[in-house]
């Protein structure tokens, strides 16, 4: 029997909720209002009292309504038909949901049950597996879709069968599995997995060194990012955040892309759902949207579904790291997320720290963004999430808690400069402020040397010089004019 | 609002502050509106069965012992093709002397629209001012403030942008507007024969600061009726964004709640984004378009209400006086409007995109000279004709007053660069400087 509650007090999106058993923090929980079922997440508990974080209006929510603990936290269904989803922060499919207006408490599946896909069977039987093991794939669009072994699976499993090649809805099962007690296990191309814990079924993560190219040459140059890298974008408005991280997505040579709109423009959705369609990748020839999945949690769309849409984006770029792809992540911007942080804390009353953001602002950013990365998995083959992340500094400062906390822990930093913009010159990346950490790596520097010749850092290095000593002179004669140029 | 008869009535107010009080009642919904001795209030918070209310009206006057009833509903305009040529208070009651309006109860502050379910914006709204339609093309389904220090005359742009704008209705939200800026909207429409197409919501500075919270709500409800129901493109005019920001923080302020930049609530770019993404281009063909006003102090757009709209909107226009030829300009450097390349050289004509760079450009070779001749520099020969381009470009482009179609601006144009540089001079694609190069 699931816990329940009633709702003792109401501030905006906070709701208290006195408890008759136990509950976890973080566990999901539904408001009953007249007909619709609110959603909400535990975010505090102080005696019986549970404050829970509602991911919708709140209007006209009473004292004394029922709420339903869920018994699990907030989690992203995994499985095929992912990719050219346009999908709100809590995985909601926005595709299937009918007219114009988002109506509060409508929650739809974010996979698709009737779809037939075409199995291929990995594993066979008598193998012993674990958890993300490969049990078999389907082709998604055109990219091999692992069927994986559930990562919340613990111990090890013997395969008894899998499923002949052919084509499966993704409740069939796939495979039964036998657990170290004897018990039948059946599988199917679903699962579950909590969006803020990370997924960590692979080997080892070793150090990044592989290029990732974005198709931006002043990226790709002079500070380039790796396969399983971060990196982060702070500009002031107008200088092209938004749209350096649409080119890139367009280019980068990514398995998979996954763009976390959060809090930003709804047009500028408009226009990837617009523009995908029709562009074509090119890699592999195929449109871009058959590679990208969007997680749209606009500005206007409420502020807590904001916060966890940045996580459902990086779950669903790990869910496809496990199985061996190069997933490009981006979630514009990271501010807004921030601001959602800021906000919920500000209603629970926590002491604030630098500009009124939570103290743990910082820590927050820093696990996000150590969830990227280049793994080796159990099977050998390596998959990677490279980050990139934009950062919306409050009157373009930089000294702002979101930049300095995101500069600690993203390796590349590409600074968009206002002046640039200004002159309509874009990308507006300054060459000289901007900065890529692997750079100075040896993995990197070596695997250069393979691919490219070993000159090529050492002449970026120069170019850099260079840029800095121009930079120099034309201060230089703007203060003394023409004439001096010369004695330097 | 008549109270009805078996309505519970509370007589006993627990505490009182500026703006807000409290008091102990029962089956009261969030957000829910009640009567404070006929003054209108709002629930904003519950707490067992501790009520807070905020008082629109403020809470002067209001004794211990003042009769409380509930209403049961939240905010709620009528809606209905009577609204046109009405004028409005924040709640939505009619100034201008008329009839209650008749129609569907809506509650203002609807849900957002699926950004799955909108369109690309693509329809041009020409203007006739060369600032913007040439430099920063307005496109329906956008949202776009002024950004303009107190003194620029931006009530009587905007006034003229409405006007000249050919939207099926226009929406006027006013806040803290002075009651002279009031009934010059109104006589200005009145005198162009526009008000049966025009809606207000206004609270001037007579009223209560915490009034203006409701006025955003109360015109983007009416507009949405129109643009939905209708699929009329309704034009969303809000004066001054910077007033309602104000009202953001009072409210905070009294709630105890901590500020964030510039004292204003950390709330405050969720609360403008729920106002500017009702923006929106409808597939049916309605659309609703939002022109705000933001004003500044002393040009800085670097304080938090300025800096959260620019993060929101899509571009800004930015007023300033160019001192030299005594004119108030669409700056060209600082005004960006984001959705322009949807239309512009495909709506309008093919040349537009580049005569439109060419000419900032030169513009910015202008101010590089300007800087040269200030710091006492010899001026080239080229510094002196761009510093001649400048005026005549600021004069007859830039200025607010120029009111002509796109084509002419674009033939003005290139007349300047003819009268002032050689063909080389301009960077414009060869086959274009031939088709439109002035003759002589």
């Amino acid at each position: 029997m699931a816990t329940t509650g009633k709702v003792k007090g109401i501030i905006a999106n906070l709701v208290i909720v006195e408890v008759e058993a136990a509950v976890s923090q973080n566990e999901i929980c539904f408001i009953i209002l007249d007909e619709v079922r609110l959603m909400a997440e535990v975010i505090k508990v102080i005696g019986k009292d549970a404050y829970v974080q509602v991911f919708e209006s709140t209007r006209g929510l009473k004292i004394g309504s029922t709420v339903e603990f869920a018994g699990h936290l907030l989690e992203v269904t995994l499985g095929p038909g992912i990719l050219s989803k346009n999908y709100d922060g809590l995985q909601n499919d926005l595709d299937k949901m009918d007219g114009v207006f988002l109506k509060r408490g409508e929650y739809t599946f974010p996979l698709d049950e009737d779809k037939l896909w075409d199995f291929k069977p990995i594993a066979k039987a008598g193998e012993t597996v674990e958890a993300a093991s490969w049990l078999g794939e389907v082709d998604e669009n055109f990219q091999p879709h692992k069927i994986m072994v559930p990562f919340v699976f613990e111990g090890s499993y013997t395969v008894k069968s899998v499923a002949e090649a052919g084509q499966y809805k993704i409740t069939d099962t796939i495979a039964v599995l036998v657990d170290e007690k004897g018990n039948d296990v059946e599988v199917n191309m679903i699962q579950k997995w909590p969006v803020k814990k990370a997924i960590t079924h692979y080997k080892n993560k070793p150090r990044p060194f592989k290029l990732l190219e974005t198709g931006v040459r002043t990226i790709d140059t002079i500070n380039p990012i790796v396969e399983g890298g971060t990196g982060f974008i702070p500009g002031p408005f107008g200088t092209g955040k938004t749209v350096l991280q649409h080119g890139i997505s367009k280019q980068a040579e990514a398995d998979i892309v996954i763009i976390a709109a959060c809090g930003e423009r709804a047009n500028e959705v408009v226009e990837i759902f617009t523009e995908f369609p029709e562009l074509v990748d090119p890699h592999t020839g195929r449109k871009l949207i058959e590679r990208t999945t969007i997680i749209a949690n606009t500005s206007n769309m409420p502020v807590a579904a904001r916060e966890a849409s940045v996580y459902t984006a990086m779950t669903l770029a790990e869910y496809y790291r496990a199985m061996g792809l190069k997933i490009l992540l981006m979630a514009d911007s990271t501010s807004r997320w921030a601001q959602a942080l800021r906000e919920m804390s500000n209603r629970l009353e926590e002491l604030p720290g630098p500009d009124a953001f939570p103290m743990d602002l910082s820590a927050i950013i820093a696990n996000f963004y150590a969830r990227a990365g280049y793994v080796e998995l159990n099977n050998g083959k390596t998959g990677s999430i490279t980050f990139i992340g934009t950062v919306s500094p409050a009157g373009g400062n930089l000294k702002e808690p979101v930049t300095e906390s995101t500069k600690k822990v993203a390796r590349c930093f590409f600074a968009l400069q206002q002046s640039r913009a200004d002159s309509k010159r874009y990308p507006a990346i300054n060459p000289i402020d901007s900065y890529s950490k692997y750079l100075e790596y040896p993995e990197f520097a070596e695997y250069i040397s393979e691919r490219i010749n070993d000159q090529w850092i050492p002449k970026v290095n120069r170019l850099k010089t260079m840029l800095q000593r121009g930079l120099e002179v034309s201060e230089q004669i703007n203060i003394l004019g023409d004439s001096s140029a010369g004695c330097l | 609002m008549s109270t009805k008869a078996f309505q519970k009535i509370y007589t006993k107010i627990s505490q009182i502050t500026k703006a807000t009080i409290s008091l102990h009642a029962t089956g009261v919904g969030n957000d829910e509106l009640a009567l404070v001795n006929g003054k209108l209030a709002q629930v904003v918070k519950l707490m067992g069965d501790e009520i807070t209310l905020q008082v629109f009206g403020g809470t002067e006057g209001i004794p211990t012992n003042a009769e409380v009833t509930f209403i049961g509903k939240s905010p709620t305009l009528n809606v209905s093709d009577n609204l046109a040529g009405r004028f409005f208070d924040a709640f939505g009651n009619p100034i201008d002397g008329g009839p209650k309006v008749e129609g569907t109860e809506v509650e203002i502050g609807g849900p957002s629209v699926n950004p799955v379910r909108r369109k690309q914006p693509s329809e041009l709204i020409a203007t006739g001012i060369a600032g913007i339609d040439l430099n920063n093309t307005l496109v329906s389904g956008q949202k776009i403030p002024f950004f303009t220090d107190p003194d620029q005359p931006y009530n009587e742009v905007m006034a003229n942008v409405a006007l000249r704008a050919k939207a099926d209705k226009i929406i006027l939200g006013g806040m803290g507007l002075t009651n002279d800026d009031y009934l010059y909207y109104k006589q200005v429409f009145d005198n162009a024969g526009a008000l049966d197409r025009i809606v207000s919501f206004v609270s001037t500075t007579d009223h209560p600061p915490v009034t203006r919270l409701l006025v955003p709500d109360m015109a983007l409800c009416a507009a949405e009726y129109f643009a939905v129901q209708k699929n009329e493109s309704v034009l969303v005019l809000l004066t001054d964004m910077t007033l309602y920001a104000d009202s953001l923080s009072i409210v905070s302020n009294r709630m105890d709640q901590i500020p964030s930049k510039d004292s204003m609530p950390g709330s405050l770019y969720s609360d403008l984004a729920k106002i500017y993404e009702k923006a929106v281009q409808f597939p049916a063909g309605g659309s609703i378009t939002i022109i705000a006003v933001t004003t500044l102090s002393g040009g800085d757009i670097t304080h938090a209400i300025p800096d959260n709209t620019g993060y929101i909107t899509e571009g800004q226009l930015f007023l300033r006086r160019d001192t030299d030829i005594g004119k108030v300009i669409v700056d060209p450097f600082r005004s960006l409007s984001r959705l322009k390349q949807l239309v512009i050289g495909d709506k309008t004509r093919e040349d537009h995109p580049q005569v439109m760079n060419a000419a900032i450009r030169l513009f910015a070779d202008a101010a590089n000279a300007k800087t040269k001749m200030e710091n006492g520099f010899d001026l080239t020969d080229y510094d002196e004709r761009s510093l001649n381009f400048a005026k005549d470009y600021s004069d007859k482009l830039l200025a607010i007053d120029v009111n002509v179609g796109i084509d002419e601006m674009l033939d003005t144009g290139w007349n300047l660069f003819g009268k002032h540089f050689k063909r080389e001079e301009v960077s414009i694609k060869q086959e274009l400087v031939e088709k439109y190069w002035p003759a002589n």
